[in-house]
């Protein structure tokens, strides 16, 4: 394996890119808090005029509901979003029941209640957010681990063993994965998570978002991608965990823009709609993006499809061929959508060479897409993967490729499952811009912009998210899922990750489970 | 290139306010009317149009109904007096089929004429029953056209309905013989009569107009036909419930098309009515029963090439114990026609649950030619789908509305409809809506899917 480090000598050596220096971001888990003043959690609890003040709820709760600071002679509005709910009734610690005056009521929270879909539920969505600020799972019975679509990986569960079969502490659990699984010279970069930042593009998101991804992948040792609207030199100081995307439009491809990267990804199609192509709205072309680009400031940019030069898995490898000359250390990702014969397109992206298979499925993406071709068009993740992973093993070429899945992976077990069920890794992309404070409101595509500062290139709307403050966010997100990860790997006695690609004996289905089954997961 | 198919879009605003998906709870009470209030903030601007609500009860926005509930304001006020509610009256809205997701998208393309568009993925449950248990295909390297979906060399959504012989009959000296009638429509789609609604004159006087801006046609019930203009009589389809064609011969004489609801006499009347008008397309109108498929097989070998197949509005069978969703029923008798090798010879019209556009694009995956609507055009006026709940009274004043507005909702409609039609087809890489037909090998079934990727799962 070549460090980050060494494959940065070797460039340079080259002799044909001078390079950034790249810029180190410490892994560390640090609290970040919700950017907004009022946080929202599955409780209100309100405090009535009838509070003297006296403090008790401040010591009884050991969730940090309740404040008075120092020198402060009232306590303050409750931080809610922290509280348990009724469960902590069966505890000594109930503020409710043991205010002196009565003063504390409990209820839900009526907009928890409101926000959220099938997909993505409120509880979803607030447990992203407490990764996002902890660094770990929540524990007050939120629920983190899937959603309630009624389908797919809402639907399936961990058949866990009584006991491990071997006992294993948390460090010696590895949750790293190697992209190259080709003999052919390149490097072979490792990840420490079996994860990595899906392509989002300048224009679709601000620079201060691609930034908080770049440095959370660096601190995680692993990678952001760019998307397909050009390489903003902000960038450069983390080249070496940043994937730079060739898609169909080519806006801001360059040669030196290849040659930065340690990975090059084409956009052959995207889940959220396969087949249409991109399109970024005449808003959201301002001048920098324009420049970006390399477009005309205000216009519509459309990103054709498919590419116009590809008819077969000939001019397929023609492309990649292309890629690997321009750049001779580069990985090449090849991301597809999920049509009904995604394993013969994955077979053929192998033989063009292609080091990673990234599948995209149907139900995931992160900008504006039509709403029917989200929900209809191309298969979910859930089914793509499994389809192709037997076909490569079929085929014998199974482990000459990496197969990285996504679209619609929204929480840790859902990357979880995904590799049980064949994939060797999983792209995110909606998760981090929840944990950034996404509501998922869907309003991306409107005027200005993203109301949270996200999906935006809006100058004002964009200083809602900080730099320092979203990279902190994506690196606890990141801590909270590798601990979900190493727990879960633990339960099966397995010491990496890639142990568990493929072991479909480890899912059971709730609506096709043996019975007594349930009980298990 | 042929002139490439035109919708005829103009944005209509709705006569009422939009019954929005979300509100605010604001406590007013404890404000303490802080400078740099969130309401100014908003950047959708909902809270500033509050006020020429407040002054004005007739404008027609509201801000409850016009949040997009991105939270800023809850999360931003300094005093926490704000929290987010779903409107309850957004839940009143239509029923488990017609779901008030779909009203509300209903009422935005009508509005606009324009897909819906939204980010952050997709947010419905993973499947359904009927249509939403189908996805269509997608080509990673092909593509219909040379200049995109929506370029000048266009995907063409033109359908034929009428008798397709399989083959051209001769006379005995060598001339041809007479060809039967053949209708081209340039959408897939017919303007049919809404299951229910309230007596109105302007709605089928609506219906008649949209689908002649549109270039299809309107099945109509022989007294509604006073509502149509002189010069959309050619956009009419006649339906004859009973034996009143004797009261309507004129009319017969102008049409193209009549439907005949079927009954034990369809195969007569059907023969008497070409025989008195040889260039009318004759269709019957069959109940989508447990039997309809060897009814279907009976009026094709009797003669009638046409069949529109009604399903319940809710897109199932009538009348069975069982009933099963439309999609299946579809493709057993596409399935029996292609056996009987008389496919391509026979038209099928479906209807019955067709409530978005995705919908028209499977009912044709699983063999249907085309797709008739009708509940879907009254709630691009402002139907709500309360089944006339209100004791008779029309929450959307529908009675009151008048022709060209009306018209143009439908219209709009249509237009999103077809836009999205064309990036179905264009995802496909398929450029002829024809082509479509029975492609089952396009589509990926639920039940297909879950048996090749969790039938082993655990064993």
């Amino acid at each position: 394996m070549i460090s980050a480090a060494e494959s940065t000598n070797i460039r340079t050596n080259n002799g044909r890119l001078p390079r950034a220096p790249q810029r180190p971001v410490e892994r560390e888990v640090r609290p970040a808090a919700d950017r907004y003043r009022n946080p929202i959690g599955r409780y209100k609890v309100c405090r009535s005029a009838d509070c003297r003040s006296c403090g008790l709820c401040v010591e009884l709760c050991p969730y940090g509901v309740h404040q008075k600071p120092r020198g402060y002679s009232l306590t303050l509005r409750p931080r809610d979003h922290l509280c348990i709910g009724p469960g902590c009734a069966q505890t000594d610690h109930y503020c409710i029941d043991r205010c002196p005056n009565h003063a504390l009521s409990l209820g839900r929270n009526p907009t928890a209640e409101a926000i959220g879909d099938p997909r993505w539920t409120s509880d979803l969505i607030l447990s992203t957010w407490h990764q996002a600020e902890t660094g770990h799972a929540p524990a007050g019975g939120l629920e983190f681990q899937h959603g309630a679509s009624g389908g797919g990986f809402d639907k399936l569960r961990f058949r866990f063993p009584e006991q491990p079969p071997v006992a294993l502490g948390a460090g010696e659990v590895d949750t790293g994965l190697e992209l190259n699984r080709r003999d052919d010279g390149r490097p072979r970069v490792h990840i420490d998570l079996p994860i990595y930042g899906g392509g989002m593009s300048f224009g679709s998101v601000s620079i201060h978002v691609m930034l908080a991804r770049a440095r959370a992948a660096t601190a995680w040792n692993t990678f952001s991608c760019s998307g397909e609207g050009g390489y903003p030199e902000r960038l450069e100081p983390y080249d070496d965990h940043m994937i730079t995307q060739v898609a169909t439009g080519l806006f801001g491809v360059r040669e030196e823009t290849i040659q930065r990267v340690r990975i090059v990804e084409f956009k052959y199609a995207q889940g959220a709609k396969p087949g249409l192509g991109g399109h970024l709205l005449g808003d959201k072309n301002t001048p920098e993006v324009a420049r970006m680009r390399q477009a005309v400031v205000g216009n519509a940019l459309f990103s054709p499809f498919p590419f116009h030069s590809v008819y077969s898995v000939e001019d397929h490898k023609k492309h990649l061929d292309w890629i690997k000359m321009t750049n001779p250390k580069a990985l090449v990702s090849v991301k597809v959508s999920t049509p009904t014969d995604v394993d013969m397109v994955a077979v053929g992206s192998y033989f063009a060479g292609a080091h990673i298979i990234h599948l995209d499925g149907s139900y995931g993406g992160t900008g504006a897409a039509p709403d029917i071709a989200k929900k209809n068009i191309a298969m979910p993740i859930e089914y793509a993967v499994p389809k192709v992973h037997k076909f490569l093993v079929a085929e014998g070429i199974r482990d000459g490729v990496v197969l990285i899945a996504s679209g619609g992976i929204r929480t840790a077990h859902d990357v979880l499952k995904a590799i049980a069920l064949g994939a060797d890794g999983a792209v995110i992309g909606t998760s981090e811009l929840v944990a950034l404070g996404c509501i998922r409101c869907g309003g991306c595509e409107s005027g200005r912009g993203c109301a949270r500062g996200i999906a935006t290139t809006d100058p004002e709307l964009m200083l809602q998210v900080d730099i320092d403050w979203g990279t902190q966010r994506l690196i606890n997100l990141y801590a909270a899922w590798r601990e979900q990860f190493v727990d879960v790997l633990r339960r099966f006695g397995m010491r990496s990750i890639t142990e568990l690609r493929g072991r479909t004996d480890c899912l059971y289905h709730l609506d096709y489970a043996k019975e007594g089954e349930a009980a298990c997961g | 290139m042929p002139k490439r198919y035109h919708v005829p879009i103009v944005p209509v605003p709705a006569r009422f306010r939009r019954v929005g998906k979300y509100g605010t709870v604001d406590w007013r009470e404890d404000c303490s009317r802080c400078k740099n209030c969130v309401k100014l903030q908003c950047v959708y601007g909902v809270y500033q149009s509050e006020n020429p609500y407040n002054s004005d009860p007739s404008s027609p926005i509201e801000p409850l109904f016009d949040c997009r509930a991105c939270l800023s304001c809850i999360q931003g006020c300094a005093k926490g007096l704000l929290s987010l509610s779903i409107n309850p009256e957004y839940l009143t809205l239509g029923d488990d089929y017609w779901r008030p997701d779909i009203i509300a998208a209903t009422w935005e393309q009508a509005e606009t004429g324009r897909i819906p568009v939204s980010g952050a993925g997709y947010r419905g449950p993973f499947s359904g029953p009927g249509f939403d248990s189908i996805w269509t295909d997608m080509s990673e390297i092909v593509r219909p056209t040379r200049d995109g979906i929506h370029g000048r060399e266009y995907i063409n959504t033109s359908v034929d309905i009428g008798p397709k012989p399989a083959h051209l009959v001769f006379g005995p000296n060598g001339e041809p013989g007479k060809m039967e009638p053949l209708l081209e429509v340039p959408i897939p789609v017919l303007l049919d009569l809404p299951p229910w609604g309230p007596p109105s004159d302007a709605i089928p006087g609506a219906r008649i107009a949209a689908a002649a801006a549109l270039g299809t046609l309107s099945i109509v019930r022989p007294n509604e036909v006073a509502a149509a203009e002189p010069e959309h009589v050619s956009s009419l389809v006649p339906l004859f419930e009973g034996l009143e064609f004797a009261e309507h011969e004129s009319l017969l004489r102008r049409v193209r098309m009549v439907e005949i609801a079927d009954g034990p006499d369809t195969l007569s009347h059907g023969a008497r009515l070409r025989a008195s008008n040889p260039d009318l397309v004759v269709c019957a109108r069959v109940r989508l029963e447990p039997a309809a498929m060897e009814r279907v097989w009976a009026l094709c070998q009797g003669g009638i090439k046409v069949i529109h197949l009604c399903a319940d509005a809710e897109g199932r069978e009538i009348g069975a114990e069982r009933p099963r969703f439309a999609k299946d029923v579809l493709r057993n008798i596409h399935g029996r026609l292609v056996q009987e090798g008389v496919r391509d010879e026979v038209t099928l019209i479906a209807s019955g649950g067709i409530a978005l556009a995705e919908h028209v694009a499977k009912a044709i995956i699983c063999g249907a030619d085309l797709v008739a609507v009708g509940l879907p055009l009254m709630i691009a006026l402002g139907c709500r789908v309360c089944s006339g709940d209100h004791n008779g009274s029309c929450p959307a004043d529908i009675q009151t509305i008048d022709v060209p507005y009306a018209a143009q909702r439908m219209v709009n409609l249509m237009g999103a409809w077809h836009s999205q039609l064309i990036e179905v087809l264009g995802a496909m890489g398929i450029r002829e809506v024809r082509r479509l037909r029975g492609e089952v090998g396009r589509a990926m079934f639920q039940e297909d899917l879950e048996r090749e990727a969790f039938g082993d799962l655990g064993r």
